[in-house]
């Protein structure tokens, strides 16, 4: 047992590396941090802080080429850094516990989840087959699943996204733990999803009065579901303290950064970087005329009733009409940034296809500068590709890994066959200066760039037609927040620059909150309501945007 | 459900058919003449050797009127697919037997073959591949990761030979040919099972490798599951799956490889059968032969996609998601 | 299909290029002197890349490794087991092994080259069609392939060669035919990969015009799929090839194509083990090189670029 005033979990000077082509790298340096009984503390980080290596070290699930080289992983007193792995698998399950990143893929697809929940206890308490079923029915009920005994019986592929990871909540329950750990329990779920499963994870350990070591890269997440935040960077634990404290009073510089760039904990709107001069006629953007009378006069993309359906077959009940966009209006003033906001399956994308041209609407008309999309010439439609662009989700696909960057940022001059040779060349070394990427950077490959720069070449790529619409269909949301940050800063500056005007799909509320002049909400293919990015946030009119809104982790930090 | 049984029907009679459509027009269409052959045969020309007839003219055309070769290829084709319906395999060209009577004395001996080698085959690959990953040694494991791509870099008549040698020549344990009992099948069986097990285990070992590395083996693990547990509940059923569509690919290769395997052994069955007719350049036996081989093999991987619905769930609620 | 290529399609061309990489910006000297570590690591596959030289070699200049005729026998050393005069020992009418399977290399490479192009050159183009066209024609080519696919490889070249009738040429194309749909195969997913491909998606919103979507983004990065299977055919084309000259389809007599060549041991298993297992063991060698250097193009080569 723990004894009086030692904590639950002590991890002490813990060094970890990794073994690979014979040499060591380290990933977790010195980390210090506890875990008291009933206490939920947060690590929080970047990709590559080795918040998630910590993590896998307290379960002994490291790979085999993970090896702690120095420090101790105290839990109730006993190192169990060093653990056989026999020894460890008493403990696994039984007094701590996982609940994974990414529920789509981490449960058994062939077994079904009542044997899943009860593994556990058939391993541990020895509880016969049927004792088992009935604790996991019971389990499930607990994580808010309804008829769990039905449930029970079903395979992960009948269940949803946010009820699989109610399911492994369940599981980590199971043999009532004394620790949990929960590694980016949420990522990839939507935030309505999100906040409901946090809820119940967090009313669960509550009750039974569970720790929980929280792995995530939200700020907003860690502060309000934590008492206490760790915050690690290139594996050091870099600042430590209670959550609003540590979000509200940042000490360290690096934590001072990450709190700066939270897009949930921020409420304004970006401005330009001091000295970009708006060199198009465009307005710049604060700037920008309030009376819609006269907002309606600038409008460059006019979307009026449109209605996209696809007809997919069906095995079992044969053609059926499936609408993705229903009724969609709105317009886009020049120079000015709409956001098009909503959950997964939500008609975003699709409606961002169709103002591009990519795809007509089953009815319904959108005009780009007045013209109407549907009756341009085939001739016409092409020249207007060259006048709005696209800036695409993952940078990390998005780009051929075969291309140089030059090759990639030129590809558009070349396919529109603009300019010589020699007025591409220069048009792309003048785009590098705009993406803030040294000139060196023109020979490497996408596989030699970072994330935010692969993210930046993409942007160029976008620009580099001077188009005058540029749709952004998720552009930051692969990224860490800092660098996130960065991109969204870049965008701003951009548009300022070059009058650009904007499309924004994004999922992320906070990060419209930055950019956007104008949001819409998407909720099943119909425009839910839309208003001035002000309006919306501060007096959402629709009951589905208000739970978006409430949904946005952080609340706590803004108070 | 009812749908997908249908579905799985309907394509191996489709598959059938097209093997016979495929075979026949490449036996009929490209330039081999079989009476010049069969003409050829008859004044003791070599196997193969250009048609140098001299056989008066109107004799020839009786001969092709005889066989149906006068007709246009269509009608030819409808005349055959029609006949095959009937149960009706057509003559030997070379030998004038009934090409149904060769089948049936031939197909049992062979279908034993196969059988005993695929029970083989899947065994020990299995028993390989599963063994590849459980082992605890990293040394063992490699040693037996590296036995599949060795076994399957061997020429299957070669490894037939070195094993006569040793167990028939050397050590006398079986007899070196024939089709008398089961000892004479040992030896043919091991050497159709290499390829096999080869297969299964490679592709077995592969598949583990890929299911331990997903996700919902790391929560088994977290919740105390130990190895064996891990490799035999969780990680075997998922990596199962594509070892089953390798067994029906197989069975199509058993029957090919029966090919060689019974002209090492000089065994009789369906492998030498259709060695002769190759030999002979005769037809109909090879068509035949192609047939009941889609046939068995259709059989199969039917009951293949018959079974994967019980292994996997996904598939048992065939409402797949939309595009 | 062969047994081989079932394993090969299960490898499948798993490409995340560098996905998940860090940036390390390495010198274009860097990135020789890491290509030279890559291969230093790698002993297996510097080794089989020698095994494949040298049978070329064989093959163009078998004067230089041999002195031997491989034709004309001396029988009054027939039947004699391996020495230093006769690495391989000598057949049964006194002919030096060892000289045989070094003059068989050209029969079998040459083989294996014809079937490869024809497999290659058709396979590919009609994937390419298929997997770029879609619709009617993709089905029609599909379900044709499926059923070649069905169809044991052996078969298929066994149906060939009674229509064709015997000879290396004629072996060798049946082997390539019956390997024309793997080929097809890989060639359409990989254009139907690579089209679905997030980076050819951008290309096409950025307004490039279909074709010079193919040829500057789908077929480079298809090829190196077909390379791969391509190398993986090889090693089963020569298993192919010598089956059916072990069954007597290919070359006349008197040529020392390999699987013939262990043909003429069988009836000599009991008393000259080495008439056989020689030549057999130099196929092994060489099909898992050429397996080797296969699964080297697939996965570990791309992966490290």
């Amino acid at each position: 047992m723990t004894g009086p005033g030692e904590p639950l979990l002590h991890v002490q000077s813990l060094h970890i590396d990794y073994a690979s082509g014979g040499r060591l790298h380290p990933a977790v340096r010195g980390v210090d941090f506890t875990v008291g009984a009933g206490e939920v503390v947060a690590v929080v980080g970047e990709s590559g802080s080795g918040k998630s290596t910590t993590a896998h070290a307290v379960l002994g699930l490291l790979p085999p080429e993970g090896l702690i080289t120095a420090g101790a992983i105290r839990f109730r007193g006993q190192d169990i850094a060093r653990l056989s792995e026999r020894r460890f698998r008493s403990l696994r399950g039984a007094e701590i516990s996982l609940v994974p990143q990414d529920p789509t893929v981490s449960l058994n697809p062939v077994t079904r989840i009542g044997d899943q929940i009860a593994e556990g206890l058939r391993i541990h308490e020895k509880l016969p087959r049927r004792a088992a079923r009935l604790a996991a029915a019971d389990l499930l009920d607990a994580v808010g699943i309804d008829r769990p005994l039905v449930r029970s019986q079903q395979y992960p592929h009948e269940l949803s996204g946010g009820m699989r990871q109610r399911v492994l909540i369940a599981i980590a329950l199971a043999c009532d733990p004394a620790l949990i750990v929960a590694d980016e329990p949420t990522s990839g779920l939507d935030v309505t999803v999100q906040r409901t499963v946090l809820d119940k994870l967090q009313q669960l350990t509550h009750d039974r009065g569970t720790s929980v070591l929280l792995i995530t890269h939200d700020l907003g997440v860690a502060v309000d579901r934590a008492d206490r935040i760790v915050v690690m960077q290139a594996g050091e634990v870099v600042e430590t303290g209670p959550a609003t404290e540590v979000t509200r009073q940042p000490r360290h510089e690096y934590t001072q950064r990450l709190v700066a760039a939270a897009p949930s904990l921020h409420s304004d709107r970006l401005t330009a970087t001091a000295g970009i001069v708006a060199t198009a006629s465009a307005s710049p953007p604060g700037a920008r005329p309030a009376d819609p009378i006269e907002r309606r006069a600038d409008e460059f993309v006019r979307v009026t009733d449109v209605r996209r359906q696809f007809r997919v077959v069906l095995p079992d009940s044969g053609r059926v009409d499936l609408v993705a966009v229903d009724g969609v209006s709105f317009s886009i003033a020049r120079g000015s940034t709409f956001a098009l906001v909503g959950e997964s399956g939500s008609g975003k994308s699709t409606t961002a296809r169709l103002v591009g041209g990519l795809d007509s609407p089953t009815s319904g008309s959108i005009t780009i500068d007045g013209a109407d999309l549907e009756q341009l010439s085939r001739g016409a439609r092409r020249a207007l590709r060259s006048r709005v662009q696209f800036v695409h989700q993952n940078p990390y696909a998005s780009l051929d890994p075969r291309f140089s960057l030059y090759d990639i940022i030129e590809e558009p001059l070349r396919a529109f066959g603009v300019g010589s040779g020699r007025d591409r060349q220069a048009r792309v070394t003048e785009l590098l200066e705009h993406i803030a990427l040294p000139a060196s950077y023109l020979r490497r490959r996408p596989g030699e760039l970072s994330g935010g720069q692969r993210q930046r070449t993409a942007i160029a790529r976008a620009l580099v037609l001077r188009p005058e619409l540029v749709i952004l269909d998720e552009p930051v949301s692969a990224l860490d927040v800092s660098v996130q940050a960065q991109i969204l800063q870049l965008l701003t500056d951009l548009q300022v620059e070059l009058g650009l005007t904007y499309l924004f799909i994004s999922h992320d509320l906070a990060v419209v909150r930055q950019i956007s002049d104008r949001v819409g909400v998407m909720q099943q293919g119909r425009l839910v309501e839309q208003a001035t990015t002000a309006e919306l946030f501060a007096a959402p009119a629709d009951d589905y945007t208000r739970r978006l809104l409430d949904a946005i982790p952080g609340s706590r930090a803004r108070g | 459900m009812k749908r997908y049984v249908a579905r799985r029907i309907l394509s191996a009679v489709v598959v059938i058919w097209a093997a016979f459509t495929i075979s026949f027009l490449l036996l009929y269409l490209l330039p081999a003449d079989p009476i010049a052959i069969k003409l050829d045969a008859v004044e003791g020309g070599g196997r193969g050797g250009s048609g140098s007839v001299s056989m008066p003219p109107e004799q020839v055309a009786e001969i092709m009127a005889r066989y149906g070769y006068d007709r246009p290829l269509i009608v030819q084709y409808f005349l055959a697919l029609g006949r095959m319906l009937g149960g009706d395999l057509g003559t030997s060209i070379t030998t004038g037997i009934e090409v149904r009577d060769s089948l049936v004395a031939a197909l049992p001996q062979t279908l034993q073959l196969a059988s005993v080698a695929l029970l083989i085959g899947v065994l020990v690959g299995v028993l390989v591949g599963v063994l590849s990953n459980l082992v605890a040694f990293r040394w063992l494991r490699q040693l037996l990761q590296s036995l599949p791509p060795l076994a399957a870099a061997i020429p299957t008549f070669w490894f037939g030979l070195v094993l006569l040698q040793v167990f028939s020549f050397r050590l006398g344990w079986f007899p070196p040919w024939g089709n008398s009992g089961f000892a004479s099948v040992v030896l043919p069986a091991l050497t159709l099972s290499l390829p096999t097990a080869a297969v299964m285990a490679q592709v077995l070992s592969k598949s583990l490798r890929e299911v331990l590395a997903s996700p919902y083996i790391e929560t088994a693990r977290a919740k105390g599951a130990s190895r064996l547990r891990v490799h035999l509940r969780h990680a075997f059923r998922n990596a199962m799956l594509p070892s089953l569509t390798v067994v029906g690919l197989t069975v199509g290769n058993l029957l090919a490889g029966s090919v060689v395997v019974e002209t090492v052994y000089a065994r009789d069955g369906l492998g030498r059968l259709t060695e002769t007719a190759v030999d002979g350049q005769d037809t109909p036996v090879v068509l035949a032969v192609v047939v009941i081989s889609a046939v068995v093999f259709a059989l199969v991987n039917l009951l293949v996609d018959l079974l994967y619905p019980v292994v996997d769930p996904r598939i048992r609620r065939a409402t797949t998601a939309v595009a | 299909m062969t047994l081989a290529e079932i394993a090969g399609a299960t490898t499948a061309p798993a490409d995340a290029p560098a996905a998940s990489a860090p940036a390390a910006p390495p010198a274009t000297t860097g990135r020789r002197r890491s290509r030279w570590r890559w291969f230093a690591r790698r002993p297996g596959l510097l080794l089989s890349i020698g095994v494949l030289l040298l049978v070329v070699l064989w093959a163009v200049r078998p004067g230089w490794f041999t002195a031997a005729d491989p034709l004309v026998g001396v029988p009054r050393e027939k039947l004699s087991p391996p020495s230093a005069e006769h690495w391989f020992g000598t057949d049964s009418i006194g002919r030096d092994l060892f000289a045989r399977v070094v003059h068989g290399a050209q029969y079998s490479l040459r083989a294996v080259a014809i079937a490869l192009v024809l497999a290659l050159v058709v396979g590919a183009l009609l994937g390419l069609i298929s997997g770029y066209l879609g619709g009617v024609v993709d089905n029609v080519i599909m379900r044709v392939v499926d059923v070649l696919l069905a169809l044991p490889g052996l078969l298929i070249s066994l149906i060939l060669i009674t229509a064709l009738g015997f000879g290396t040429l004629n072996v060798a194309i049946a082997v390539g035919v019956s390997a024309v749909a793997a080929f097809a195969r890989v060639m359409r997913s990989e254009v139907l990969r690579v089209r679905n491909a997030a980076y050819v998606e951008a290309a096409v919103k950025g307004g490039v015009r279909w074709w010079s979507v193919m040829g500057r983004h789908v077929l480079p990065n298809s090829y190196g799929s077909i390379m791969a299977l391509g190398a993986l055919e090889f090693g089963s084309a020569i298993l192919s090839i010598a089956a059916l000259s072990f069954l007597g389809f290919g070359a006349a007599p008197p040529a020392p194509e390999w699987g013939a060549l262990v043909a003429d041991g069988r009836n000599y298993l009991a008393t000259a083990w080495w008439v056989t297992t020689l030549p057999g063991l130099v196929v092994i060698v060489v099909v898992i090189a050429a397996n080797r250097i296969g699964r080297a193009l697939d996965g570990e080569w791309r992966q490290a670029r």
